[in-house]
């Protein structure tokens, strides 16, 4: 059976027209169209791409959602194998565009997708951890040297096989880490790593020190006695019982829960959920995580505006940086919708 | 949004932009070995320094000792 | 320090009527092995079993693996300050039942105890998979305070391999191999033109099943101190933790250290192994900054040109393996780190919580976040209803047919980070 491609490619590619086209709306064609002439080629009877859909670069990143959803929508139509996108190269809108529509193709339709970019694009960044992007030069000038590489990752995707590296593959990494057995254990591994340190040889390091991203400082609440405050933890304070079952580490949730009717946290009332640290002291009084106590009092006697009606928490033992990202993300929408000033975050 | 923690080089790795520091893992706002009295008046005065912190303007990331 | 051990390869275990070691095989007696086990009015009940490489077996929740070790001469007992006096150890003669462990389980104390299976894809993710494990299933006496209920179930443990160890003692050894680190000045003279290198060992100390003992003390109230890396040999120190399974140093991890094996491989022929300064990760800023602090006054002291650091557990311990790494490095000492990574089940996460960008040369021992599906096995030791809870386990991990579906954190030594084990992450 022939491995069914779609392609995706913009208005400059599709030889609609440059600049002055870029608000081309989404359009499909049968078939190779421009570069993917050469693709065709190159895949030889392994694959055929049985259509193209072509947007241009403005109108695709000035309406993302609808678009994304057209050209889903279009692809969907031609029971793709697998969709190639680009190569965009260095250019910007046209790496974004093929990158939402990658990382849309993997969600919704769930098969591969590969792109071709060069590693400034700032389509890298933003997609290269939902889609493979070959590493490419920064023109079209490039558009040879990066058909191959494009073509086999692809094969390999649609086939269901194992990737290789990204030295291997010709992709950029992704950022992913994937576990394998190595040949030789860690100590052993870790003392031929200092040796070579020592005399100044030559080393790989099997893992790059992480980098975090940074937020702009909020502004200063104006006046705190106004102020609606909320508790948030990720030192798994839960009412007694745990009742969403959040888990001990690696949390996949968050809770929200109801301060009613309490004035102090206590072992009748609640409870801690993380299993990171000794949780003797936090099942005593948990107030000891998170200071309702004391808000509550502030409360009363008008310290603050008010305590928020509900508490936020979550496990931050072992829970991944994404997830911890998303739950934020989530109880954000919630507290300002319920009209919350600041957070007070505690951790353990 | 005021970070209360104890490791404060996580807090500053990983981007808090106003940190107080807390207590001990264990027990963030608490002193097991204080009596509940002091132990209360510990935990008034950590929130009394992350309301503070609320209300500092600050330009970067800042710790609120 | 010089240190003999002698192993005795042990390639099957029986239940039988004395507990002794005869051509391989090491005998049990059942109702002695539970007597002395069970050697504490704070114990109700022992059950003994045995789980052997490729028996559909799982044991479930684990709380401590210990390897039988007998001293057979020089100074003090195994597990010194525990079971033994506190006798400095680590020289003259230790007889060890090679291939033969002890596997302590019982009911939950807390969240963090994990499993093994003794077969399926789960046996290659443990070094236990391949020992021959006497399994203790200690029950405690009603209303023991938690922590009591830790220790209780940590010096029977002890005391059963101990026991067992004992079998050992005059028996011939199948091999015999010599171990020594010379006071510093003499050591360095040995080997003048080798680089000096010390491994800075990480212990958890951060309270109930966090905690690490060195000659029977908490780890929690040492400072950073000089140890000969055979004193780890004979039970200095000893695990009363399971940070996570998969980064748990048990005490048999301990006392066969693979850093220290591994150093000694190379000692005089790459390299000249100083000893061991052993740290604490305490659960205060201050703490953590004052044993980095010593650590790396330490290291230099000792006249170290590389070190070798391994962390225990991850979370807020990243910070004290990071802050050894660059109070070391700031001396001009090099440092390798050994730590694992908690990149989240898609490996798209930051693996650590801290950083430093003087960690150049770093070994992973994997992503304990992956997910691993372990099929039900025929025999459960232990509690299986355990699993929902353990960290790495969430509600529903304990499949209706016994199947488990949760992060390899839940496996025993999984990431191990004194890289005992073979597993790494790569970056795709």
């Amino acid at each position: 059976m022939t491995i069914r491609i779609v392609h995706y490619i913009n208005q400059f590619f599709a030889g609609i027209g440059g600049e002055e086209k870029a608000d081309h709306r989404p359009e499909v064609r049968e078939g190779a169209v421009g570069p993917g002439i050469a693709f065709q080629q190159a895949f030889g009877e392994e694959a055929e791409i049985v259509a193209t859909v072509i947007c241009g670069d403005t109108y695709f990143n000035e309406n993302i959602a609808a678009a994304t959803d057209e050209v889903i929508g279009m692809m969907e139509n031609y029971r793709p194998d697998l969709v190639i996108c680009g190569p965009a190269f260095n250019a910007g809108r046209y790496g974004i565009a093929c990158g939402a529509v990658a990382e849309a193709v993997v969600d919704r339709l769930v098969i591969p997708a590969v792109s071709g970019m060069y590693p400034e694009n700032p389509g890298v960044d933003m997609y290269k951890k939902a889609v493979y992007i070959i590493e490419t030069s920064n023109s079209a000038a490039g558009m040879r040297k990066a058909v191959a590489p494009m073509v086999r990752l692809a094969l390999k995707l649609a086939r269901g096989e194992k990737t290789g590296s990204p030295e291997e593959e010709g992709y950029i990494p992704r950022g992913i880490r994937q576990n394998q057995f190595a040949a030789e254990r860690g100590s052993k591994r870790a003392v031929e790593m200092l040796l070579k340190k020592l005399k100044g040889e030559e080393y790989t390091t099997e893992y790059q020190m992480p980098v975090f991203d940074r937020v702009t400082p909020g502004a200063a609440v104006k006046d705190i006695k106004k102020a609606k405050i909320a508790l948030v933890s990720s030192g798994g304070p839960v009412p007694k019982g745990n009742p969403d079952r959040i888990e001990s580490s690696s949390a996949s949730k968050f809770g929200r829960y109801s301060l009613q009717g309490i004035d102090d946290l206590n072992p009748e009332n609640s409870e801690t959920a993380h299993g990171g640290y000794d949780p003797v002291y936090a099942n005593e009084d948990l107030d000891r995580v998170l200071p309702v106590d004391v808000l509550k009092e502030m409360e009363k006697a008008g310290e603050i505006g008010s305590l928020h009606e509900y508490w936020y928490a979550t496990v931050g033992n072992g829970t991944s940086v994404a997830n911890a990202r998303r739950f934020a993300v989530e109880i954000v929408k919630e507290l300002t919708a319920a009209g919350v000033d600041a957070v007070i975050l505690t951790s353990t | 949004m005021v970070h209360m923690c104890t490791v404060v080089p996580i807090s500053l790795t990983v981007g808090a932009n106003r940190i107080v520091p807390a207590v001990a893992i264990p027990h963030p706002l608490g002193n097991p070995s204080l009596n509940r009295d002091d132990e209360k008046k510990l935990r008034r005065k950590l929130v009394e320094k992350a309301l503070n912190a609320l209300q500092t303007e600050v330009s970067g990331q800042t710790v609120f000792e | 320090m010089r240190l003999e051990v002698g192993n005795i390869l042990i390639n099957d275990i029986q239940f039988g009527d004395r507990t002794e070691v005869k051509a391989g095989v090491l005998f049990v007696n059942r109702e002695e092995l539970a007597q002395v086990t069970g050697d504490d009015d704070r114990i109700a009940s022992v059950e003994i079993y045995l789980a052997k490489p490729g028996e559909e077996i799982r044991i479930i929740p684990v709380k401590d693996v210990i390897e039988p070790r007998i001293k057979v001469s020089g100074k003090g007992g195994i597990f010194p300050g525990l079971i033994s006096k506190v006798d400095t150890v680590g020289e003259g003669r230790t007889h060890v039942l090679k291939g033969a462990a002890v596997v302590t389980t019982g009911r939950i104390v807390g969240f963090q105890e994990g499993l093994i299976d003794m077969a399926g894809p789960g046996a290659e993710y443990t070094p236990f998979s391949k020992t021959m494990n006497v399994v203790l299933k200690v029950e405690p006496a009603e209303g023991l305070h938690q922590h009591e209920h830790e220790r209780v179930v940590r010096l029977a443990g002890l005391r059963a391999a101990e026991y067992l160890g004992r079998a050992g003692q005059s028996v011939e050894p199948d091999s015999v191999e010599v171990y020594e680190t010379k006071p510093l000045l003499e050591q360095v003279k040995e080997y003048p033109d080798l680089p000096k290198v010390v491994y800075v060992y990480m212990l958890i100390t951060q309270g109930l099943l966090h905690d690490t003992y060195f000659y029977g003390v908490d780890a929690k109230q040492i400072i950073p101190t000089f140890v000969y890396p055979t004193e780890v040999m004979d039970g200095a120190v000893v695990s009363g933790n399971c940070v996570s399974a998969c980064d748990k140093n048990l005490t048999y991890i301990h006392q066969n250290n693979p850093v220290i094996q591994d150093l000694y491989e190379r000692h005089g022929k790459d390299l000249n192994f100083i000893g061991c300064v052993i740290t604490n990760e305490n659960v205060t800023l201050a703490d953590k900054e004052r044993s980095s602090n010593m650590t790396a006054k330490l290291v230099e002291f000792l006249g170290a040109d590389g070190a070798i650091i391994s962390e225990e557990g991850f979370g807020n311990p990243d910070t004290d393996m990071i802050m050894n790494c660059y109070k070391i490095e700031e001396k001009g000492i090099k440092t390798v780190l050994i730590t694992d990574e908690y990149a989240g089940r898609d490996g798209a996460s930051q693996s650590l919580a801290d950083s430093t960008e003087k960690g150049d040369a770093v070994v992973s021992t994997g992503n304990a976040n992956e997910i691993i599906k372990l099929p039900p096995m025929k025999t459960v030791i232990g509690y299986p209803e355990a699993t929902d809870i353990i960290a790495g386990g969430s509600d529903g991990s304990l499949g209706e047919d016994g199947s488990i579906t949760a992060e390899i954190q839940i496996i025993i030594g999984s990431t191990n980070e004194l890289g005992y084990g073979l597993l790494t992450a790569k970056g795709r």
